[in-house]
């Protein structure tokens, strides 16, 4: 509990400190926030070894009521999803802001502090188990990413950054709306609480069953929509090309390796727990619409000439995997989208650094302007090599474990009933190879055309110490996914629990039990 | 008697003694000659008193159950609840930003003329006979003697040309408006015979009224106080008045001024609409209800898509501060204890993040009040990054948009809205805070995507000033990330 805490405070403690410190001394404050965020992470590391992966519940809970008649509270907790997702963020964070040392060189004190910033309510987003403080956090966001790419961004960085915000927006302030009438209607007609009100999550998931299904299909499209824009699903994408391409290196890698995670996770945590009902209805739409966007995603990258708009397209393909496996319902399916949020965290994160890496060096990201670069830049190349076949799929790196098992979900799911989903989004796979690859052709090998690439230098020792820990966990998850699945494996089980006991009326997973959950509860209920 | 008497003046200390010393700096005014300093310090002094003593009398509420009528000297005209001692606190501390920061910004466009001090907490004083109201009066004296102050306010710069077009505007419209609002008052008199809000509760409680006048009344009162508040239809005043009124005056007039109005519909709402849900005419009451949401949803709609147009600084927050009135509004339509709280917690907010972002534009605005441009903030941040951090807090507060105080305000209001059955207005209000972003945005793009045009040195706001933008800022984030106290305050002392 005191970890979570430290984990969540940390970074926002890192950019209060900022604050204070003289605007000239820029590698004091870009020092600074680099140790706050790595230590976020040594903490985050803490949390691992406290968070007991057999315990399918909310663990290291923490609960202080704000506003008492609103009863919102500041609740945080995690299951083996978040915990996931947590890791991620703090491993990401320090990466991007150590990557920014150099390419960021204008009013650097504001813009660590926007990093600080967005740690920090990209955490509360994974941690928040309060449905007031999860909204919160997930407008926090925008804040600083707005002037990430507005400030430090590339040439159309003001109109990729409007869109950001606006579309972003749209999604949200519709997902305020659901929440109030769904904190109100569970407050006051189904848990019965004290002032009719109430945003705890833990609250209305248990009585989520009790929502009728007529509510629960728009409150499910009011949070879906947030949750989708930000993914993004097709057609809600056209934000997200503009924003990756605009934005500067580390907010590529900060975009494509957790913003983007926090729809799909809000899709599991919040559409298939608290409205399953609506779930099953519409499961089949939006996994056609995942379909769709992994082709579509795919197919757009391919005709790509900035080697940034196609590392964007393919997350837009690579995304609909994971939506996918998520409205598969079934536990390879999430577990699957679970992993492929973190793989997709990594390889295409590391494929921006890459991108990062060649931009610093010649100022453009159009292919054209590259080929032959391998023999100039061979240490770079196994790099660029490694985060691509990651993010293809190649077998025994990560991207592969994540695509096959939402692929199987789908395949096997009880809830989508058809096997055309895997077929069609499998032909995504395939694409994936045809775009990355002849990317790669095009930039790294043949002869050098351009004089310009002649005079180019190998990575530094920065860049290999933001590149070399990622390429430890792509291959870590390739070789062996289990240390990471095990981790969500249990919770994951208890969701696909819930919703089959609600379709079929069975269980089909057995949980192990844990006197420590019920001590929680105890502690919970002598609470209120 | 002599206790009691002791009692009253005790409990009526704020808005007694802030009267009085209006009347008495007049008179100062007209002794001191040139020296403009004393009506200055005496004004700041007479207004941390009130705050003090509202504040201390807020704390030690035990007065609450006392019945109106038994004080000997308002004999149930003023009515001295939670509710009053805290709308007194928002007006006053409303006033004083006012004159903390205005002292300059008269100084640097050579108008100071010292009846300004005076004029400013005159009208504070009426704002807090529309706080104190306990009789329908005793709130159109309030809403007339605070209009009347506004009015000469609002063309304070009495050689500029656009404060005499505003002044005049505003006089003839509030008139107008006014004329209303006594109009529906009189209809109300006529249908239940008494004035005092106790008296005509018990009246339609025993279905001993008229019904046809009284919903009459009620409809006039409501145009008259939507003219007040700017609300659509009757918005298109405010606008011009704002840009054309000096720009801290603007602050004054669409903050306390606001929730001044705001309050005069949540003492209607409260004390005459709710007890006639029970009588034989609850069916037209609700239709006046709906009347005022769809009022709500089209001042949100029109503020807010006008807003997008503007490109001036000033006139921009004027649409806005349309919208703003339309969200308030959204509190009375609910008309339950949370909606007058949100309503009420909303126009608190509103003071500091409206007033610091005019209070910036004061302090950025040209010596001839030019200047008010967009592309005259762009690279605000490299010049003045203080002004701009604390315009963008402001702004985004404005917007609604989480962790700032107006993003606890949009919530509280939304919620009291969606669990009375207004979903759909609920629905317009978030649509209309999308359509704001755009055009905040568009001011923070300014001053921080964009470099300065021309490289004239912005001046530094005097200390006064920032004090007063400091405060602002400072209770829009506090208010922001600790709401509890004010909105448990709020619904407490229903």
């Amino acid at each position: 509990m005191t970890e979570l805490l430290v984990t969540l405070f940390l970074p926002i403690v890192g950019a209060l400190t900022l604050l204070f410190i003289n605007k000239e001394q820029t590698n004091l404050i870009k020092r600074g926030a680099l140790l706050f965020s790595v230590g976020t992470f040594l903490v985050s590391l803490l949390l691992l070894l406290k968070f007991n992966p057999l315990n399918p519940q909310i663990q290291l809970y923490y609960e202080a009521i704000w506003v008492p008649t609103l009863d919102a509270g500041f609740r945080i907790g995690l299951d083996g999803m978040s915990m996931l997702l947590v890791l991620l963020t703090t491993f990401i964070s320090p990466i991007a802001i150590y990557a920014s040392f150099e390419p960021i060189k204008k009013r650097q004190k504001e813009y660590y502090i926007m990093m600080l910033l967005l740690q920090f309510a990209m955490t509360g987003v994974f941690v928040a188990m309060d449905l007031f403080l999860f909204y919160i956090f997930w407008e926090l966001i925008l804040i600083p990413m707005y002037f990430i790419i507005g400030i430090w961004g590339g040439k159309d960085r003001i109109y990729a950054t409007v869109k950001f915000f606006i579309f972003t927006m749209v999604g949200s302030l519709f997902m305020l709306v659901g929440i109030i009438w769904l904190g109100s209607f569970v407050g006051s007609n189904l848990a019965f609480m004290p002032h009719g009100f109430t945003t705890n999550y833990l609250t209305i998931s248990q009585y989520s069953l009790f929502i009728p299904l007529e509510y629960q299909k728009w409150l499910f499209w009011a949070f879906a929509l947030s949750f989708l824009i930000k993914v993004p699903l097709f057609p809600l994408h056209t934000w997200l090309p503009d924003a990756h391409t605009e934005a500067p290196t580390a907010g590529s890698v900060i975009l494509a390796g957790v913003l983007l995670k926090m729809g799909t996770y809000g899709l599991i945590r919040y559409n298939l727990e608290l409205f399953p009902q609506a779930s099953f209805q519409f499961a089949s739409l939006i996994s056609w619409f995942a379909v769709i966007g992994i082709i579509y995603g795919a197919l757009v990258a391919m005709v790509q000439s900035d080697v940034k708009r196609l590392v964007a397209y393919s997350s837009v393909s690579h995304l609909g995997f994971v939506v996918l496996g998520i409205f598969s319902m079934t536990v390879e399916g999430l577990q699957g989208a679970i992993i492929q949020m973190v793989n997709h965290g990594l390889s295409t994160g590391m494929l921006f650094l890459c991108v990062g890496v060649l931009y610093e060096r010649r100022h453009t990201r159009e292919i054209e302007e590259f080929g032959g670069i391998a023999r100039i830049m061979p240490v770079f190349t196994v790099f660029f090599a490694i985060a691509m076949l990651a993010s293809v799929g190649l077998p025994g790196l990560n991207g592969f474990i994540g695509e096959f098992l939402t692929l199987l979900g789908a395949f096997k799911s009880p809830f989508l009933k058809s096997i055309w989903y895997t077929i069609f989004a499998a032909t995504g796979v395939i694409f994936a190879a045809v775009y990355l690859l002849w990317m790669f052709r095009r930039v790294m090998f043949g002869t050098v055309t351009n004089h310009a690439n002649l005079a180019l230098k190998d990575i530094n020792k920065r860049e290999w110490a933001t590149l070399l820990p990622v390429v430890v966990f792509i291959v870590w998850i390739g070789v062996y996914p289990s240390s990471f699945l095990h981790i969500s494996e249990n919770s994951t089980k208890k969701l696909v629990n819930k919703l089959e006991l609600i379709k079929f009326g069975k269980q089909r997973y057995d949980l192990p039990e844990i006197p420590e959950i019920k001590q929680n509860q105890q502690i919970k209920s002598n609470n209120q | 008697m002599a206790n009691e008497i002791i009692k009253e003046l005790t409990l009526a200390f704020p808005i007694l003694f802030l009267s009085a010393m209006g009347i008495i700096l007049v008179i100062v005014d007209a002794i001191t000659g040139k020296n403009k300093k004393i009506n200055y310090i005496l004004s700041i002094a007479t207004l941390v008193i009130t705050i003090f003593a509202a504040a201390v009398l807020l704390y030690y509420r035990n007065y609450e159950n006392i019945h109106l009528e038994s004080f000997p000297i308002s004999l149930g005209m003023l009515a001295y609840n939670g509710y009053a001692y805290v709308f007194d606190l928002i007006f006053s501390l409303s006033a004083l930003l006012t004159i903390i920061a205005a002292r300059e910004y008269n100084e640097r466009a050579e108008f100071q003329y010292k009846e300004f001090y005076s004029l400013v907490i005159l009208s504070t004083s009426g704002m807090m006979m529309i706080a104190h109201a306990a009789d329908l009066l005793l709130l159109f004296i309030g809403i007339e003697f605070m209009s009347i102050t506004f009015y000469v306010l609002a063309g304070y710069f009495r050689k500029r040309i656009f404060a005499v077009e505003s002044a005049l505007k505003y006089f003839l419209l509030g008139a107008f408006a006014s004329a209303f609002l006594l109009y529906g008052i009189a209809l109300i008199y006529g249908s239940t015979g008494t004035l005092t809000f106790s008296l005509i509760s018990q009246k339609i409680l025993a279905q001993n009224y008229n019904n046809l006048y009284l919903i009459l009344g009620l409809g006039l009162v409501f145009i008259g106080l939507s003219f007040k508040i700017a609300a659509f239809p009757f918005h298109q005043w405010a606008p011009d008045v704002y840009h054309g009124a000096p720009t801290v005056v603007s602050g004054f007039l669409s903050t306390a001024g606001k929730a001044a109005a705001i309050f005069a519909f949540i003492l209607i709402g409260k004390n005459i609409m709710i007890y006639a849900y029970s009588s034989q005419d609850a069916a037209h009451v609700i239709t006046l209800q709906n009347v005022l949401a769809v009022l709500s949803a089209a001042t949100m709609l029109i503020g807010n898509i006008t807003a997008i147009a503007q490109n001036n600084v000033k006139r921009m927050l004027a649409y806005s501060s349309v919208a703003h009135a339309g969200y308030m509004l959204m509190g009375v339509v609910a008309n339950t204890h949370e909606g007058w709280a949100g309503a009420s917690f909303y126009a608190a907010v509103y003071v500091f993040m409206q007033f610091g972002s005019f209070a910036i534009v004061a302090n950025l605005e040209g010596k001839d009040g030019d200047k008010l441009e967009f592309s005259h903030y762009s690279g605000l941040y490299r010049t003045r990054p203080m002004l701009a951090a604390m315009m963008t807090i402001s702004l985004i507060s404005l917007a609604g948009i989480p962790p700032m105080a107006g993003f606890f305000g949009k919530y509280f209001i939304f919620k009291s809205a969606i669990q009375t059955g207004y979903l759909w207005l609920a629905i317009v209000g978030v649509v209309t805070s999308i359509i704001s972003v755009y055009f905040y945005l568009r001011l923070i793009i300014y001053m921080y995507f964009r470099e300065a045009t021309d490289q004239s040195s912005v001046e530094a706001p005097p200390r006064a000033a920032a004090f007063s933008l400091v405060i602002c800022t400072a209770f829009t984030l506090l208010l922001g990330i600790f709401p509890t106290y004010l909105i448990e305050l709020l619904l407490y002392l229903q």
